[in-house]
């Protein structure tokens, strides 16, 4: 006997809408689905009426946590397409910002695994904490979440000696901090009772799935993109990609505690060989007819973002593939065979970014199965007619 | 007696629901971050709630996409009178960057009605809870 469970869009263990609805067979998954949608936007086509600036601050606001990630990649592409390159003391600071970001994220994300787990003080102690990280944040950017500070050609603030000394300091005090996690959450034994053995994904599975960022380290894939392919000053900068060969949640906490102190280590390392000089060049207006391909190591995983110029100001088509579209597929694997109580832990472990995730894809027509381009007024008649016009399916149907 | 007793309670003690109906997720982690112990709303008697059943103000972020909106009205039915909106966020006022876009309606009051706006993109925490006081303030002299 199986029951099909609606589990969101709006659910408590879910911050974000989506919505999953899971087969049960009395408490063991048999399988899941995912229901998306339900926070896409539409900023690919919004991208295409915006001019090349006007796109960072819109691919910003992509995603609130990862806004750093979004922007850079789409930066990093564009110089590309117009042909320059940002001085080395802009992408110093880029890349700095860039880690404080994974630094937040990351601690963001153990407090809500935390909280998953049922460890409340635990979440509380890290969010307490990432407030530094934010405060650095605001001093170097004026901001707390959207920093604004990439601009095409390289960064719009530099950073003084008073700004570099107070990271400095704090980032003792959080090295300090993430280390007392790191030993409460590899040893705490109610924790690790919680996670260990949770949302197994073995390392073929992981490869095959094509999972990225931490889900695919804390299999044993040593995958890194700022390692593989190096981008900016990356491969000037002394780092190790952490893995994990548990292929559970515990896995997946342990890469990202051992990725924190990674980060303090990259950062101390940008701020004492900060080079001097400008922090950006003047961009062109207009780009060339080409296309790129931009790939950015996000703290969720491979970031990549394709951008298509047609010679005018304004990009011709943008896809932004976000870490954790490409981690679905392995969740759902992770979900079948566990039990209901560990659904949100398990989808907490991908630290999904639902917004980042609601990507429109192409239309395809039913009857010809022919893809074709739309314009946005039409698009948006479609989707007046879809939401306004056909009966409502009713979203939960008890199955009693 | 028993009207003072309800608002007294209602006063110490607003639950609020979080809905995110397309937001970024900037304003949640903010809406989140307020309720940790830097900013801590929870010393006003505010506690995050997990269904609209319980709540007496639902915290709205995001620009309502198509999506989302029937969805929206249904929490909103959900909750128990009296209810209390607050539009959080640019998205929530008016849309912000995404205003034009196909799938957006574009600001929360074009469904339901809202009591207290709060602007930024996104809002600080501390913006957060100045609304929070606001709406009290508000709902103080709705009552007298
Ligand atoms: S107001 Fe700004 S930060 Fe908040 S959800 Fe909208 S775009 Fe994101």
């Amino acid at each position: 006997m199986s029951f099909e469970i609606p589990i969101g869009p709006q659910h408590p263990a879910l911050k974000e809408p989506i919505g999953v609805r899971v087969t049960v067979d009395g408490e063991i998954i048999r399988d899941a689905d995912l229901h998306l949608g339900y926070n896409h936007r539409g900023v690919e086509k919004l991208a295409e009426q915006k001019n090349w600036t006007q796109n960072i601050y819109l691919m910003e606001r992509i995603c609130g946590i990862c806004s750093h990630s979004h922007a850079t990649c789409y930066v990093q592409g564009v110089e590309k397409l117009m042909e320059i390159e940002p001085p080395k003391r802009g992408l110093f600071i880029r890349i700095l910002v860039s880690e404080l970001e994974r630094v937040h994220s990351h601690l963001l994300w153990l407090g809500v695994a935390g909280h998953e787990a049922g460890f409340d003080s635990f979440f509380m102690y890290v969010w307490r904490d990432r407030e530094i990280v934010m405060d650095i944040l605001e001093t170097i950017s004026g901001n707390r979440v959207h920093y604004a500070i990439n601009t095409i050609g390289g960064v719009r603030r530099d950073l003084d000696e008073l700004q570099a000394k107070h990271i400095l300091d704090s980032l003792e005090v959080l090295r300090q901090r993430s280390e007392y996690y790191q030993k409460l959450g590899t040893t705490e034994p109610s924790f690790v009772a919680r996670l260990a053995g949770v949302g197994y994904l073995s390392k073929e599975d992981a490869i095959e799935l094509c999972a990225v960022g931490p889900t695919l380290r804390a299999s044993g894939v040593p995958m890194d993109v700022r390692k593989d392919d190096p981008y900016a000053v990356y491969d000037e900068v002394p780092f190790e990609v952490c893995t994990a060969d548990t292929c559970d949640v515990l896995g997946r906490t342990v890469v990202r505690i051992k990725e924190l102190m990674q980060s303090y280590n990259i950062i101390e390392y940008l701020l004492k060989n900060l080079p001097d000089g400008p922090i950006a060049v003047r961009a062109p207006r207009r780009a060339k007819p080409n296309e790129v391909v931009s790939r950015y190591e996000a703290p969720r995983g491979e970031n990549i973002h394709y951008i298509k110029s047609n010679g005018t100001d304004k990009p011709e088509r943008l896809k932004v593939r976000a870490p954790t579209l490409a981690n679905y597929a392995a969740t759902i694997k992770m979900l079948k065979n566990g039990f209901i109580a560990d659904v949100p832990l398990i989808f907490a472990a991908i630290d999904p970014c639902i917004c980042c995730a609601e990507r429109s894809v192409a239309i395809v027509e039913e009857k010809t199965q022919q893809e074709r381009i739309v314009t946005m007024s039409s698009l948006r008649e479609l989707n007046l007619k879809i939401t306004n016009y056909q009966a409502r399916k009713r979203e939960a149907e008890w199955p009693l | 007696m028993l009207q003072k007793l309800t608002q007294w309670s209602r006063l110490k003690s607003p639950w609020i629901l979080h809905l995110n109906t397309g937001a970024c997720n900037a304003c949640d982690i903010e809406v989140v971050a307020a309720l940790t112990p830097r900013f801590d709303v929870e010393r006003f008697g505010i506690l995050l709630e997990g269904t609209p059943r319980h709540a007496d103000v639902i915290i709205c972020t995001g620009p309502a996409t198509r999506q989302m909106k029937d969805r929206l009205i249904r929490v909103y039915e959900q909750t128990p009178d009296p209810k209390f909106v607050m539009a959080v966020g640019a998205c929530a006022m008016s849309g912000c960057v995404y205003r034009g876009a196909y799938n957006i309606i574009g600001g929360i009051d074009q469904l339901i009605p809202v009591d207290v706006y709060v602007p930024g993109c996104p809002i600080r925490p501390d913006a957060l809870i100045e609304g929070v006081v606001k709406l009290l303030d508000k709902i103080k002299q709705g009552a007298k």
